[in-house]
């Protein structure tokens, strides 16, 4: 099959021949004739720096082609020519990813949504596949630390790619996929996809890189590739990927986290996200996060230093010895007051990451909430799924 | 600093060190409480406790320029920001040219620049006051944000040349700041400088032409001003074009709208006459024809603002490096202008003529001609809306001679086609040409309020895109 390429246009319906984009180019890949303003597809290295400054939306067009149209073709055109067929894409998937492989891999991360998930409405734009398998980006691991004491079974990793030059522009929630590198002999391997666990503007502000939290398991092709990662290796990345789970700009906007073990990645990257660019906002930050014991927690230490103004957290752990085990959802009912306000408040979204198996406890948890509130979750859940306030990526 | 003290950097942002600039920074904490009393007074009536999703500005660069979030409009954060400054840039025209960019005033054209920078910060509040009422009768809240989200705008352009004038014209500076602040639009007292920007905007079509065609001319007069061997007045005004732009999408997809929804409901009824007024207005929507008069109006308004044709003021900014031509870095030229000539339209013994001027003192004329230009283009689409719909008709930008009340037409009458004709015909005719009270008092019973998220007016169509990429349905404004 040959391989799509994401073609950037502009629609010349919309667009008012402003030159701005054309101006804010630094590769000068947009161009205009006295009818049409154009994108060279051999020139756009998808930099995003011509989208803010459009003012009509115009700019901000995207097919996926087998060959690009030219821009003779372009110059002509009236109107934008609408996606072509490619298949057994649909309109949703096509919302998250453009790949059917990845998209099915995130509907079925999604599926405990219950239903069609929708993006927060303050969420920020968030760009989708700029990299594929055949055209992937190439990252330098710039750290490979353990997050997990020594002793203990588990072993997760907080990984550090950095993209010196390449354009990789992300938002929280979203996800990247690696593959492995194929074996001699071997077909090439299955994607597998990443949460982000950094903010979009890097793990130290403005610095062009993001970390991944991963957890080496047994037989885990991907997981043991990217474990025995060294600093400098070069790994290739595709993405990103995601257009739901995201994390809304509103700064009024409450978030509950409930996590367990890698699952707090994307949460890592919303209270981030918060602290850097909304510090004092009113909308609380409640975090529930299950491990079976504080060394097996990922980012146990930096996470209790954050202070309680920023993050409400609840810690919880199922294998202390001489203590009742005790899961995410049980604390939740615990906390059912301060989780029970919260639900009544519109602006409240609420975020599930981590296995497949917390799903069951943890709507349960919910539902005895609002019961306590004289609310019903399923209506409720339906709502918030609906305005793009709840969420589940689970594995 | 004291409890109550103002961190100007988070407030005001800003790329241009002002929490490290002390006489700069009390100047603006002077100027920022008048400012405030004045937006409340004189900014949107109504709704300066409404959550408005708008783009806010925080620094030029890429996830800096547009963050888009719920504000309620005087918590604006209206900054002070610049182009990045482009390294050894060299003054590109005039007597200048060559000469390493001015990073201050210089003295020898100190009260030339302050007046230019007057002029045109005056504007800016001028345009939010001729606007502040017509909230209260927006077709949607998406065009109720948009219409917010230019004047905050404006506002912030004004930030802007008061901080120039702050910054590097002392004293003067300060008062003119000032005055800015006090001068009104319309007053008879203290109006605003230019012509255009004391009249009405008395509904939605006039604001779309206002915006299309009046605003336009502050593109060109900014694109000019970008020019300019005054570094920090060139990097401001360049930085403002990209907020421009937005202006003019309002106003030119605003038009746009007002004319599909024309056609559309024409189709629908099976009325194919464009003239047919009355059967049309049934409808509840604008004719065509009303919507020309309506262009013919603000365009005529808007050439006035390029001031008389052959100008020496406008020669001796050339000469003096600063403001130069439309594009000026573009053209192919010496860059001086001395022995070039450029054709203007003049009254030559009772006919228009075309004559032959020197280049320098036509300058005004060739910025309008960049402007008409500009503008055609623009009318263009909209008539591929028209012909799209399978209607006869084209609107057209009257000539220059006709409605002018500045410039070498100022005394005379002529026709939207340039037929000169005494003022007694004139008026006579004036109806079929410029909006009558009638026109007026039609449009005016289409201004009602729409404020349900998703709603449009019967008598515009919807946008093909949200704000942001927002759904249809978003509430872009939170009434309270």
């Amino acid at each position: 099959m040959p391989e799509l390429i994401k073609q950037h246009l502009i629609d010349p319906e919309i667009c008012i021949r402003c030159y701005t984009c054309e101006e804010t180019c630094p590769i000068d890949a947009i161009t205009h004739d006295d009818e049409n303003v154009v994108v060279d597809a051999d020139l756009c290295n998808y930099c995003m720096e011509c989208i803010a400054p459009c003012p009509t939306g115009s700019i901000d067009n995207w097919r996926l082609v087998n060959s690009p149209y030219s821009l003779e073709q372009q110059f002509e055109w009236e109107e934008l020519p609408m996606q072509e067929e490619l298949g057994e894409q649909d309109s949703v998937s096509l919302n998250e990813a453009l790949e059917q492989e990845i998209a099915s891999l995130l509907e079925q991360a999604h599926e405990g949504t219950g239903g069609n998930p929708s993006a927060p409405a303050s969420a920020a734009q968030p760009t989708i596949n700029l990299y594929s398998r055949g055209k992937p980006a190439f990252a330098q691991v710039q750290g490979n630390y353990r997050l997990t004491e020594e002793h203990t079974e588990n072993d997760v990793r907080h990984i550090i790619l950095n993209f010196g030059d390449t354009v990789f522009p992300v938002l929280e929630g979203q996800s990247i996929g690696i593959a492995p590198p194929a074996e001699e002999g071997e077909n090439a391997q299955l994607i597998r996809l990443y949460s982000i666990a950094s903010a979009r503007d890097g793990e130290k502000r403005n610095a062009n890189n993001f970390a991944l939290t991963v957890k080496r398991e047994p037989d885990g092709r991907c997981s043991n590739y990217l474990c025995n990662l060294q600093k400098g290796d070069q790994v290739e990345v595709t993405g990103p990927f995601g257009g739901t789970f995201l994390m809304p700009n509103d700064p009024n906007a409450n978030i509950i986290m409930i996590c367990t073990g890698t699952g707090s990645a994307p949460f890592r990257a919303f209270t981030e996200r918060r602290r850097r660019a909304a510090p004092g906002a009113s909308g609380k930050l409640l975090l529930f996060f299950g491990a079976r014991t504080p060394e097996e927690l990922p980012y146990f230490g930096p996470l209790n230093k954050l202070p309680h103004k920023l993050i409400e957290k609840h810690l919880v752990y199922s294998r202390i010895p001489g203590k009742p085990k005790e899961y995410v959802q049980d604390r939740m009912l615990e906390q059912s007051d301060t989780v029970g306000k919260l639900l009544q408040c519109n602006q409240t979204y609420i975020y599930v990451c981590g296995l497949k198996g917390m799903e069951t406890g943890v709507d349960k948890s919910l539902q005895e909430i609002c019961l306590r509130h004289h609310l019903n979750w399923g209506d409720l859940k339906t709502n918030m799924r609906a305005s793009g306030r709840y969420h589940v990526e689970t594995y | 600093m004291t409890s109550n003290a103002v961190d100007y950097d988070t407030l005001i942002p800003n790329n241009v060190g002002l929490s490290e600039d002390r006489r700069l920074l009390k100047a603006l904490e002077r100027w920022h409480p008048g400012y405030i009393d004045w937006w409340k007074d004189m900014g949107p009536n109504g709704f300066q406790e409404s959550n408005v999703y708008l783009r806010t500005a925080v620094g030029v660069e890429k996830d800096g320029w547009a963050q888009f979030g719920y504000v309620k409009m005087p918590e604006y954060r209206w900054g002070v920001l610049l182009a990045p400054q482009v390294q050894d840039r060299k003054i590109g025209f005039g007597n200048h040219q060559g000469e390493p960019a001015w990073q201050e005033v210089p003295g020898e054209y100190r009260a030339m620049l302050r007046r230019l920078i007057v002029i045109q910060g005056d504007t800016e509040p001028a345009s939010v006051e001729q606007q502040r009422y017509l909230g209260k009768t927006a077709p949607s809240l998406y065009d109720m944000r948009n219409l917010f989200q230019v004047n905050v705008e404006e506002g912030r352009h004004l930030w802007a040349m008061v901080y120039l004038l702050q910054k590097y014209f002392a004293a003067d500076g300060r008062e003119e700041a000032n005055m800015l602040l006090e001068r009104r639009s319309g007053d008879i007292d203290k109006p605003r400088m230019l012509g255009a920007f004391n009249e009405e905007t008395p509904d939605w079509l006039s604001f779309f032409m206002f915006t299309f065609f009046t605003d336009r001319d502050g593109k060109m007069q900014l694109e000019s001003l970008a020019q300019s061997g005054f570094d920090p007045l060139s990097r401001t005004t360049r930085f403002m074009l990209m907020e421009e732009a937005h202006h003019m999408f309002v106003g030119e997809s605003g038009v746009g709208r007002v004319i599909e929804k024309t056609c559309e409901a024409m189709n629908q009824a099976g009325i194919e006459d464009p003239y047919e007024i009355e059967a049309v207005r049934a409808l509840g929507v604008v004719d065509l024809p009303t919507v020309q008069k309506k262009a013919n109006l603000h365009y005529s308004l808007s050439l006035d603002l390029f001031g008389s044709e052959v100008s020496t003021n406008a020669a001796n900014a050339y000469n003096a490096g600063i403001k130069g031509r439309y594009q000026e870095d573009k053209i192919e030229d010496d860059h001086r202008l001395l022995s070039d000539t450029y054709p203007v339209l003049k009254l030559v013994n009772g006919e228009i003529k075309g004559v032959e001027e020197n280049a320098l003192t036509a300058l005004n004329m060739r910025l309008r001609d960049d402007y008409s230009k500009d503008a055609g283009k623009g009318v263009g689409r909209w008539n591929k809306i028209i012909k799209k719909n399978g209607i006869e008709f084209e609107i057209t930008l009257p000539h220059c001679a006709f409605h002018r009340m500045i410039g070498e037409f100022a005394n005379i009458s002529a026709s939207p086609e340039g037929t000169l004709m005494s003022n007694e015909t004139f008026s006579q005719q004036k109806d079929n040409w410029l909006p009558s009270q009638q026109d007026g008092e039609f449009i005016q019973s289409l201004m009602r309020p729409v404020v349900e998220p998703g709603q449009y007016a019967n008598w515009i169509a919807a946008p093909k895109v949200g704000v942001d990429r927002k759904p249809g349905d978003f509430e872009y404004v939170q009434l309270n």
